[in-house]
């Protein structure tokens, strides 16, 4: 349904004080169209086996109660009916932009996405779909709906862009000569949006993989914690020890906090440590991560105390106390961390 | 392959999880998704269209996930189990190349009307591209 908004020719960057400029032109004429009502929008095609027997194919949908006449007739519904998930899809327009089907209102439910397009907004993506059903519709039913603009929220900037959540609330009802019958609901959420990055079409023989790859962060090394990361990378967990008073620390740091000196070289660790803290990240969920996700505050049995990745852990099995030991885990190819497993105390 | 079994209503318990299902995402998969939804939006189907708007290729468009969201839910639940709803919500765009791998549990029964609720996730290499839930009235 993303068609709704027609692409127009995105406009120029708009700097910051246009855009200030610019909304207060356009806004109250977008507030002014919330709680608007919008007449009937008629599906060009009755509910339809071939239409149905298509979209199955495609989703990958073998249910015989959209295929099987003879399994249909002997369900709840008495016949074939249209997978619910389908009901949207009878109603657009199709190939032709804004091309209803006849006995359609001349009315454009979607005129508050032309206005924020027209004010450079050209960008839109789906964000909720919430269909809700009073019943299956049955072969031959003649569909339409009606639209209420429900809300424009405030301008928000996302990932993708800075725009409008537009939500529009549609009715779907079926045609029947003894009175209409209501058989869904759709509250369906847009965002519209002028983009942050627009990709340059692509060049001859460009290949670039469309889903970017997302890698573990890389920690930033610097001449205090080089000696560490090196270790990492052969195995070893080192820590950084003050050769003037033999304090051990971590994390690293060019100077001493005991006795303020600049001396210091590295041992390295058993390993062995028990947990100190913990904490279960499950929420945002951020790529490339596992969740939930187990971080542990480990004490090792030298004194010092490190922050880092559990693995091998069951949520109800994380105890503050629990022995541990480190392994170390290489991601991308390129990346060497030490993360920690529990073991028997 | 939808189970000719409907799930019964008493054997259904909150908690219960529904087996993963990874769905390759395809150009093939977006754009005979977008036609056979009717969709006719350019970033659908058409990868120098998709790139002015701020995508690297082709995206599926909401009305596939409703449909692919739908078929995770109905193939464990079985032909019979009534959708009383569908709601979902898109995150991460759905590219080709990528795979979405929907898990699900049942989250919820109400005894008087012989529904049960199913919170869903479809989560691509990006994150989670769909999360919503279906209200099933079963047998």
């Amino acid at each position: 349904m993303t068609e709704a908004g027609a692409p127009a020719a995105r406009r120029g960057a708009l700097n910051s004080e246009e855009n200030i400029l610019a909304e207060q032109e356009f806004m109250p004429a977008v507030r002014a169209m919330v709680g608007r009502e919008y007449g009937r929008v008629y599906a060009w095609d009755a509910v339809n086996a071939p239409m149905i027997r298509q979209w199955c194919e495609v989703m990958g949908i073998d249910n015989p109660l959209y295929l099987d006449a003879d399994y249909a007739a002997s369900s709840e519904h008495g016949g074939l009916v249209a997978p619910p998930a389908m009901l949207q899809a009878w109603c657009l327009e199709g190939l032709h932009m804004n091309n209803y089907a006849p006995g359609s209102t001349d009315e454009n439910p979607y005129e508050v996405l032309k206005l924020l397009e027209a004010n450079g907004f050209a960008s839109v993506v789906a964000v909720n779909s919430d269909l809700s059903f009073d019943r299956y519709v049955k072969l031959g039913e003649k569909l339409y709906y009606t639209t209420r603009l429900d809300a424009v929220g405030d301008e928000k900037t996302t990932a993708l862009g800075t725009g409008y959540f537009v939500t529009l609330k549609m009715s779907f009802f079926s045609e029947k000569p003894e009175g209409d019958e209501q058989v869904g609901q759709l509250l369906f959420r847009v965002f519209k949006f002028r983009p942050a990055n627009p990709v340059k079409p692509a060049a001859e023989g460009d290949s670039a993989p469309a889903v970017p790859k997302f890698k573990r962060p890389k920690p930033g090394i610097s001449d205090d914690t080089r000696f560490f990361w090196e270790g990492c990378a052969e195995g070893k967990l080192l820590i950084q020890r003050c050769t003037a008073c033999n304090t051990l620390r971590h994390p690293p740091a060019p100077v001493c906090s005991s006795c303020h000196s600049f001396d210091w070289d590295s041992v390295q660790s058993s390993g062995k440590g028990t947990i100190y803290s913990f904490v279960v990240m499950h929420y945002p969920e951020v790529p490339p991560f596992d969740y939930p996700n187990p971080i542990g505050l480990i004490e090792l049995e030298e004194g010092v105390r490190l922050t880092a990745g559990l693995v091998g852990v069951k949520r109800d099995e994380l105890a503050i106390g629990q022995a541990v030991q480190v392994e170390f885990h290489t991601f991308d190819d390129e990346l060497i961390l030490p993360l920690f497993r529990p073991v028997a105390q | 392959m939808t189970s000719k079994k409907t799930k019964a209503f008493d054997e259904v318990l909150p908690g219960q999880a529904l087996p993963e299902l990874a769905i390759p995402i395809t150009v093939q998969l977006i754009t005979a998704g977008a036609i056979a939804t009717r969709d006719y939006f350019p970033g659908h189907h058409d990868k120098d269209a998709a790139r002015e708007l701020g995508s690297p290729h082709v995206f599926m468009n909401i009305l596939t996930t409703s449909g692919l969201a739908q078929r995770y839910v109905e193939e464990w639940a079985g032909p019979a189990a009534r959708f009383a709803d569908l709601k979902i919500k898109l995150g991460a765009p759905n590219y080709p190349g990528d795979t979405m791998t929907f898990t699900g549990e049942v989250s919820g029964r109400d005894e008087a009307s012989r529904t049960v609720q199913v919170t869903l996730k479809g989560k691509n290499s990006m994150g989670n591209h769909v999360t919503g839930t279906a209200t099933l009235v079963l047998p």
